[in-house]
């Protein structure tokens, strides 16, 4: 029993300090990020722009696939009861409503998880196996600053821009099932759609996509920094970051709905 | 108290090591070293597998942090120093890794470039002529656009040294600079250490297990032995040594062989062979 609960006692340590460490690295990225360039420090604008280059525009193609897809499965599903009601004309702000608060971000970080997060860690990870995070210190250049703030920074951005294009893609889906199954036209599907979000749907979506894109940057470059020696190291660190990305990002996801959900219930 | 400490080392070294000791959680790699280095003197650090020299190397640039003791480096112990403190000092000082650590994802014209880049305000024309400068002193001249994955084992670690050599530091660290090198690329290697000490008077250490380049390139020697210094002088003074371990390691003749399990068992546990290994699993916590 003791022991049990000493070994629960240490988890609950570890995942803290874990959490704690990501933290840190994040104020890390982020004094290099908004501050360095104020205190002379070259900003990382140039590396940045190519970040977002690989971690946006080049998820766009299967993002617009996927979203696409989920906002028709989304429209199928929902079909499926609200049909029972008569109410299918209903369909257009079901899948809005779901899209835009949940599925978009949600799905939009899972992809970047599994494009860019496990890139990141494998990217660093290599870096320190191949002893050139070491030569980036011996050269006085900050590892932080030069690996994780670019990708920071690109995250930051084109998480939220990811997300928009993802409901859109979503609400493009709907529509499809709207006007070839529920008598809509593809205008009078929009403008339900529309009217039914509230300017808050899509904020509160997008406030989560930045976190999300936070934690996934803060995990990815974590689990990098801290590969050990060899090459199978590099594929341990890789599916932590992905596994504990998924799971953070879920859990973030929970936090800022309860936020939400409280927030506007006052 | 640093005025008092200061006195420790020794006028005109550029690097005076004071009782250093270096440990990876329990376990002490160093027992507490001394040694000076001279300006424009090439030391070269030998020692075996796990012996601690590359833990020694490491704990030079920074990359490690004493447990006691004191490194003296341009009249500041950076065992004592703040971060930023030691960066000043880094500009300073080039080192060149096993396996060259060139980033992969810029080209080799690049990789020399980066230090002008982060730590100079030089125009990008003054940078390419440095970079072209410090390309063909190592015999890489033509090579700047090349990315380092199409480079040879022995190119790669030229293109290090470049890059090292970029800031035109004073001290210049090599890390087993001809380990995983043929032979004749390995003298190529040697000889390229031997011009850079000729031409810019640099202050030179090497760590490395190869006596033969060793012995061609040093001006003294430290011999390094579960984490002490067995022996320390001139090569002359090297080749002449009594000491039964710089005999048995000048000489190459193996451990005595372990005819029992238990010996050998016991070998393994109380010797501090495994020092190398300790390294690796702490740098993976």
């Amino acid at each position: 029993m003791m022991e049990f609960v000493t070994q629960v006692g240490e988890t609950i340590t570890n995942c803290l300090a874990y959490v704690g460490a990501l933290a840190s690295l994040t104020c890390r990225a982020s004094y290099y990020a908004f501050v360095g360039p104020f205190r002379g420090k070259h900003p990382r604008w140039l590396s940045a722009v190519s970040q977002a280059t690989e971690v946006g525009v080049r998820a766009l193609p299967i993002l617009s696939l996927i979203t696409f897809f989920i906002g028709l499965i989304l429209a199928l599903q929902s079909a499926y009861e609200l049909r029972k009601l008569g109410a299918l004309s209903y369909v257009a702000s079901a899948v809005a409503i779901s899209i835009t608060r949940e599925l978009g971000p949600l799905i939009t970080a899972i992809l970047v998880i599994g494009r860019s997060g496990s890139a990141f860690a494998a990217e660093i990870g290599t870096m320190r196996v191949t002893e050139e995070i070491d030569a980036l210190e011996t050269m006085a250049i900050e590892p932080v600053d030069f690996l994780m703030t670019p990708k920071f920074l690109a995250m930051i951005v084109m998480m939220p821009c990811l997300t928009m294009w993802a409901n859109t893609m979503g609400l493009l889906g709907g529509s499809v099932f709207g006007v070839a199954q529920a008598d809509f036209t593809w205008v009078r599907y929009m403008r339900s759609s529309l009217d039914a979000l509230f300017l808050r749907d899509i904020v509160t979506g997008l406030i989560k996509s930045v976190m999300f894109g936070i934690t996934i940057t803060a995990v990815g470059c974590h689990e990098g920094f801290s590969t050990g020696a060899g090459a199978e190291e590099i594929g341990r660190s890789t599916t932590q970051a992905v596994v504990i990305s998924i799971f953070l990002v879920i859990a973030v996801d929970l936090v800022f709905t309860a936020l939400f959900f409280f927030a506007g219930n006052r | 108290m640093a005025e008092s400490t200061r006195e420790f080392a020794q006028a005109g070294a550029v690097i005076s090591v004071r009782d250093l000791r270096v440990q990876y959680g329990e376990r002490e790699i160093l027992h507490g070293i001394n040694f000076d280095v001279e300006r424009s003197q090439t030391l070269v650090i030998l020692g075996g597998s796990g012996s601690g020299k590359s833990t020694l190397l490491r704990t030079l640039v920074g990359l490690e942090k004493p447990s006691a003791g004191q490194i003296w480096m341009k009249g500041q112990d950076i065992a004592a120093i703040s971060r930023a403190e030691m960066d000043e000092i880094r500009k300073k000082i080039g080192m060149s890794f096993q396996g060259g650590a060139l980033f992969g994802s810029m080209t080799v014209g690049e990789n020399v470039a980066l230090p002008l880049r982060e730590h100079t305000e030089l125009e990008d024309s003054t940078i390419e002529i440095i970079v072209r400068l410090k390309l063909d002193q190592v015999g890489l001249a033509g090579f700047e656009d090349y990315m380092p994955s199409e480079l040879s084992g022995g190119m790669k670690k030229r293109a290090a040294v470049a890059r090292a050599l970029a800031m035109d530091p004073e001290i210049l660290f090599f890390d087993e600079p001809s380990a995983g090198l043929d032979p004749i690329i390995a003298a190529g290697i040697d000889h390229l250490i031997l011009q850079l000490k000729k031409a810019f008077h640099m202050t030179v250490i090497v760590v490395t297990h190869e006596l033969s380049s060793a012995f061609l390139i040093a001006d003294r020697m430290v011999l390094i032995d579960k984490g002490n210094i067995v022996e320390i002088g001139t090569t002359e003074e090297m080749r002449s040594s009594r000491h039964p371990r710089v005999r048995q390691f000048l000489d190459r003749v193996a451990e005595p062989e372990v005819s029992q399990e238990l010996d050998y068992l016991q070998m393994l546990t109380e010797d501090n062979r495994g020092a190398g290994r300790m390294a690796g699993w702490r740098r993976g916590a």
